[in-house]
């Protein structure tokens, strides 16, 4: 059973858990960011009840944030790993000959995503706990929106949440369907779930990119 | 054709090696590129220089041992084929070619060109065979149903020939693609059930020892692999490992 947590078969399967996991994540968040483009109301009400419930805040969140840094600490243990399988390089290495980018940058396109992570919590997971557990201001189910559409009202801001969600989906475009191998899952259903992938990969990060540009314009 | 090359030279295991260019004049189209080293030899020991240290054995596709990382991909630009079927006419006159060994930490150069990849047979030894008794009471093979699929992937697996480009071809040298083909080629037959169990942990446990990278499934093994060695075997190596552990 020692295996199961060093060898690299159960690394591989933990990064896909993991990623999977984060995947899974992304498109709840999703969904609530698109309801901002329709309804201030609606969005003021889920972000409250995801703000306030008990479980939302201590069970699962602490989870997220778990497999956040597992996934990312798991890709850099891996990454150098890898780096050390070969310590003389090629003089010449065709990578793209054999191997989409995607695959091949994963490790780029994760430090994108992180560096992300970073700015994204500095604008709202921050305030946020600030606003709720270190200044304990009142109450006010409706300052959600407000708040998100005035983050947006920045140029650079947008800018930078664009580029991100790009990376995030080049991260995607490989590692959606590549998860799915690594948990052993090839067979005659792969070619569907491959598609499905890719277009996951394109779409909430497309998505992801409406919202932020919608709120950009829409002041 | 005549061809500027340039190629790997390392003393031996412990030296430092470094490019260095050759000039190669009078290659055929239908020459082999191991015939093209052949004729860079002769020039090179006519001018008395030490000739090129490459692996080779069968030349016909079938054993494995010819080698070298040909223009940063193995086995060079040819899909399907080893680097002695590899056709000189794939080049162009006045072409540059680089020409390095198969690069992994568990493949240490030998000399030159030439790799060790006895890694590979410790992995086989680990677990790549069936325990059968032959002592004159051996059934036929005949005589067990096997579904004709599975036959069939168990045979595609086979094939490998245990070359190592799918480790010179990937990014993180892992040995996944070569060691999934030898655990599926048991894993799919009734023959292989037995040790089913022991041989999936032993071989991969043998492969992380021999310090290969970790597969990210960029899938550049299955493309250069000159035997077609599909992807899924990985898949099912890793269902067979998740099974095993399982079980303890
Ligand atoms: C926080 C920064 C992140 C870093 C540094 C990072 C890094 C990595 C690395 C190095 C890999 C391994 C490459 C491979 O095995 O193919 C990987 C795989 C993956 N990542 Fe990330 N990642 C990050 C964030 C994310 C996020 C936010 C998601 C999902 C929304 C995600 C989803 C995936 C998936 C699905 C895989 C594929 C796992 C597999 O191949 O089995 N990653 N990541
Ligand atoms: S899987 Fe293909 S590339 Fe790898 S050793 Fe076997 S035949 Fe060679
Ligand atoms: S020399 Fe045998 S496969 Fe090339």
């Amino acid at each position: 059973m020692g295996g199961l947590i060093t060898s690299s078969i159960a690394r591989k399967v933990a990064m896909a858990l993991s990623g999977l996991f984060l995947v899974f994540f992304l498109l709840q968040h999703f969904t609530i960011n698109f309801t901002s483009l329709f309804s201030a109301e609606v969005f003021n009400e889920i972000s409250h009840f995801m703000g306030r419930n008990p479980v939302v805040q201590f069970v699962l969140q602490p989870v997220l944030i778990f497999g956040v840094v597992f996934h990312f600490i798991m890709g850099f243990i891996l990454e150098l790993k890898n780096r050390s399988a070969r310590s003389v390089k090629y003089a010449k290495y065709d990578g793209g000959a054999n191997a989409s980018w995607m695959s091949r940058n994963m490790i780029l396109s994760g430090l994108v995503i992180l560096a992300f992570l970073g700015l994204h919590f500095y604008d709202f997971w921050v305030p946020e706990i600030a606003y709720k557990y270190i200044n304990h201001l009142p109450e006010d189910a409706t300052r959600y929106y407000g708040e998100l559409a005035h983050k947006f009202e920045s140029p650079v801001r947008t800018l930078l949440y664009v580029i991100s969600f790009v990376f995030l989906g080049l991260h995607l475009w490989h590692g959606f369907a590549s998860s799915f191998q690594s948990v052993g899952f090839n067979n005659k259903f792969s070619v569907a779930a491959t598609k499905f992938a890719k277009a996951f990969s394109i779409v909430i990060p497309l998505g992801f990119i409406i919202v932020a540009v919608f709120h950009f314009f829409n002041h | 054709m005549n061809l500027t090359l340039k190629i790997w030279r390392q003393q031996d295991a412990t030296a430092t090696g470094k490019i260095v260019d050759y000039r190669v004049t009078g290659i055929e189209g239908d020459m082999s590129f191991l015939e093209m080293l052949d004729v860079l030899n002769e020039q090179l020991i006519h001018k008395g220089e030490e000739p090129v240290v490459f692996d080779h054995d069968c030349r016909e596709g079938i054993c494995g041992m010819c080698s070298l990382q040909i223009n940063g991909e193995p086995h060079g630009p040819d899909r399907g084929v080893t680097t002695c079927q590899l056709h000189m006419r794939k080049f162009k006159d006045g072409d540059t070619i680089y020409i390095e060994p198969f690069r992994a930490k568990a493949f240490p150069v030998v000399k030159d060109l030439m790799v060790d990849r006895s890694a590979f047979d410790r992995i086989q030894h680990a677990g790549g065979y069936v325990s059968v008794n032959t002592s004159g009471n051996t059934i036929d093979a005949n005589a067990i149903p096997i579904n004709k699929d599975d036959a069939d992937d168990a045979f595609a697996a086979a094939t490998c020939i245990g070359c190592g480009a799918c480790v010179a071809a990937c990014k993180n040298a892992s040995a996944m693609l070569f060691t999934s083909a030898k655990v599926s080629q048991y894993a799919l037959l009734p023959q292989g059930q037995v040790e089913a169990t022991d041989r999936v942990l032993a071989m991969v446990n043998q492969m992380d020892e021999e310090g290969f990278g970790n597969c990210t499934n960029t899938g550049a093994c299955e493309i250069e692999c000159p035997k077609g060695i599909s992807l899924e075997n990985i898949a099912r190596m890793n269902r067979e490992y998740l099974k095993a552990s399982a079980k303890g």
